[in-house]
């Protein structure tokens, strides 16, 4: 996993509530057996004017105008500003793997469906919770202002607003350690591996029937 | 003596490791695994030359991509193909408690084929990468839906990293008006509280009319959970519940069996534990449900209206009511009963167990299919239930209103096999979102219960199936 310190990035906003798993990557795209090149099918029925199916060269396709990462002043945005309950629905990691490899970094918003959370950790991402009012001006501000880009500083914890001001944001002390270091959780989880042992031969004693 | 929920009860009972912030290593019992969230994980574990910790763990079937009907064409997309292919490869080489493969007898939706084996049994931690994993809670399991990365991850150590959530019950009182199910209960929860309401918990069922549910209804509640935001749904256990397990194939037998049952029976919240959040709610106000729009909480009552989202004061609501009548093609205040469908779809991991097909079953019986319906499939959830219920006879009432009677699998509740809708068209659905696209591009989807669907399919539109059984 590719370590997360610092990013400065153009911001693009996604101002619309519940945007849902099969929004973000539908399910056609899931047949794929690999993990990587969803990106050119991040949000395929918002951004594309015909059916996308695998397979197909996505740079012939008629982009829909209307859609917002369309617009030309959000080209190589890193920063994806959203609503509450963003990625609700399914638990498909390929959501956050066409977020990824679309070449967002951050996702920041009122709330985030928990599985969905999750799945960003593992993958290099940082979703960001921030109260209403900050989000609500975020999205003000980046609506009026072209080449709107934010300072994420993970080890500090904040965010830094073209016009200085900084927004401080939680994030659990654990996901920040894997996520700063680029650490792999099994290998982490690995250290543990005596203890992981000694549990599963106490349960087995005592709930036998979990083990035939 | 500190009182438990019973979501405490299990989080404690699989605690391996806790770091300081809480984050917790919790020990998984049952892994079940199918053909779309597994391949990455299984190709991680062979890159990393990292083997799996324990495979008795593993239950394994093929069910969103395999098509519902011509089995003896095999699979004809050569994408699904391969991804289950490589599922059949992958359990090859790694091995299984159980594998059910792509025709298989027993092969059948993933939430369906633990319970109705007794491979998911109370106290148990279950986890898939599937978010419907939620169904298993009904048995007093902890059950999680997991991405790929965790999928990998269980694999390699047979643990999950999580912090604990919040508890949530959901206080149910009362009886059940006729004609209506546990679908109606759990669409009326989100209604209440949102599809983010039970964000952050673990969502018990409790109260009078959830003891009175059969492990069926209580598994279609759980399932939805997930689509309140709560990743874990929980009923505790009672007589329904042991008696559901007695002599299926995984369950426990002799003096295990009786071993097993002492210590079920502790798994219910302590009376008067504290949740952290609680709702209750009045059985008897519950009408049939109909959604109307693209998020499982735009949900009303058979006799109620699509709302007009001017009268939403909140933007971003009003905004968001606003493109989901676009998308359903639909106009403020037309009455829900006025509603034409063209497709009716009976399955899924929420509503495709031998109960559903029975209620469904029991408004079409005798009755014909409208003649402005174009589809009207029933899938059943597993191979099992499929014999289970053409031993009853119930296939042949489908058949003879003139539904599809098919081969199990997911189907069209997520659309990744050939059963779909074209753009455009308007359907009533027992599945469980009703996403844009979710059902095929530019569908339109609206969730009932199956005697709902049912009904919907004989009249061509949404109808107060209280009126016609």
């Amino acid at each position: 996993m590719e370590k997360f310190t610092i990013l400065h990035g153009l911001v693009a906003p996604m101002d619309r509530a519940n945007v849902d798993t099969d929004a973000i990557i539908p399910k056609q795209f899931l047949k794929s057996i690999k993990r990587s090149g969803f990106g050119p099918n991040l949000f395929d029925e918002w951004r594309y004017m015909d059916q996308g199916q695998p397979g197909m060269d996505n740079t012939k396709r008629v982009l829909n105008p209307n859609f917002v990462l369309n617009q030309a002043r959000f080209q190589g945005a890193k920063v994806l500003l959203t609503r509450d309950n963003f990625g609700c629905g399914s638990s498909r990691e390929h959501a956050p793997w066409a977020i990824e490899d679309y070449g967002f970094r951050v996702l920041i918003g009122t709330s985030f469906a928990d599985i969905f959370f999750s799945n960003c950790f593992k993958n290099g991402l940082l979703p960001i919770k921030l109260p209403a009012a900050e989000v609500d001006a975020l999205f003000d501000q980046v609506t009026v202002t072209p080449g709107y880009s934010l300072r994420i500083d993970l080890e500090a914890q904040t965010i830094t607003r073209p016009d200085g001001k900084v927004i401080p944001f939680d994030v659990d002390p654990f996901r920040k350690y894997c996520l700063l270091n680029g650490f792999d959780d099994i290998g982490l989880t690995l250290r543990h591996a005596e203890k992981i042992r000694e549990f599963e031969s106490r349960r087995q004693a005592e709930q036998p029937w979990l083990f035939t | 003596m500190a009182l438990h929920t019973l979501y405490e009860k299990l989080w404690n009972s699989h605690v391996v490791h806790e770091e300081d912030d809480g984050t917790a290593l919790i020990y998984i019992d049952r892994h079940l695994v199918h053909e779309v969230t597994s391949p990455q994980a299984f190709e991680g574990l062979r890159l990393a030359g990292r083997k799996p910790w324990r495979t008795g763990s593993i239950v394994a079937t093929a069910d969103h991509n395999t098509p519902t009907d011509d089995w003896a064409s095999g699979i004809k997309d050569p994408i699904s193909r391969l991804q289950v292919e490589t599922l059949d490869a992958n359990i090859r080489e790694v091995g299984a408690k159980a594998y059910f493969p792509f025709k298989d007898l027993r092969q059948g939706i993933v939430h369906v084929i633990g319970p109705e084996n007794g491979a998911t049994l109370p106290g148990m931690t279950v986890v898939c990468g599937d978010s419907h994993t939620s169904t298993h809670g009904a048995f007093a399991c902890l059950a999680h839906g997991i991405g790929t990365s965790e999928v990998e991850h269980v694999m390699a150590t047979q643990c999950l990293l999580q912090k604990k959530s919040k508890t949530l019950l959901i206080k149910v009182d009362g009886t059940l008006g006729k004609g209506v199910s546990a679908k109606d209960i759990i669409l009326h929860v989100i209604g209440r509280i949102g599809t983010a309401g039970g964000t952050g918990y673990a969502m018990e069922f409790g109260g009078s009319a959830i003891r009175a549910l059969s492990m069926e209804g209580r598994m279609t509640l759980c399932n939805m959970a997930i689509e309140a935001g709560a990743r874990a749904g929980l009923v505790g256990v009672d007589e329904v519940t042991i008696e559901y397990l007695r002599g299926r194939d995984f369950a426990p037998k002799g003096d295990l069996w009786d071993k097993a049952v002492e210590y079920w029976r502790t798994l219910v919240s302590d009376h008067g534990a504290p949740f952290d959040r609680v709702v209750e709610i009045d059985a008897r106000a519950i009408l049939p449900q109909v959604t109307w729009g693209t998020s499982p909480e735009m949900v009303t009552t058979i006799d109620g209206t699509v709302p007009d989202p001017e009268k939403e004061t909140d933007p971003v609501r009003r905004e968001g009511y606003a493109r989901a009548l676009e998308y359903m093609g639909l106009t403020p205040r037309t009455p829900i009963s006025s509603i034409k469908v063209d497709k009716v779809f009976i399955g899924s991991c929420t509503n495709s167990r031998i109960e559903d097909l029975r209620e469904a079953a029991s408004v079409v019986r005798g009755r014909q299919v409208a003649d402005n319906i174009k589809l009207a499939l029933v899938v059943p959830g597993s191979g099992l239930v499929k014999r289970q219920a053409e031993a009853e006879g119930l296939d042949k009432i489908f058949k003879a209103a003139g539904f599809d009677w098919r081969e199990p699998g997911c189907s069209m509740c997520l659309a990744m096999n050939a059963d779909r809708l074209e753009p455009g068209e308007r359907c009533a659905s027992t599945s469980n979102r009703n996403f844009e696209g979710r059902q095929g591009p530019g569908g339109r989807t609206h969730l009932v219960s199956p005697a709902m669907a049912a009904a919907a399919a004989i009249a061509g539109r949404f109808v107060d199936v209280r009126e016609i059984l």
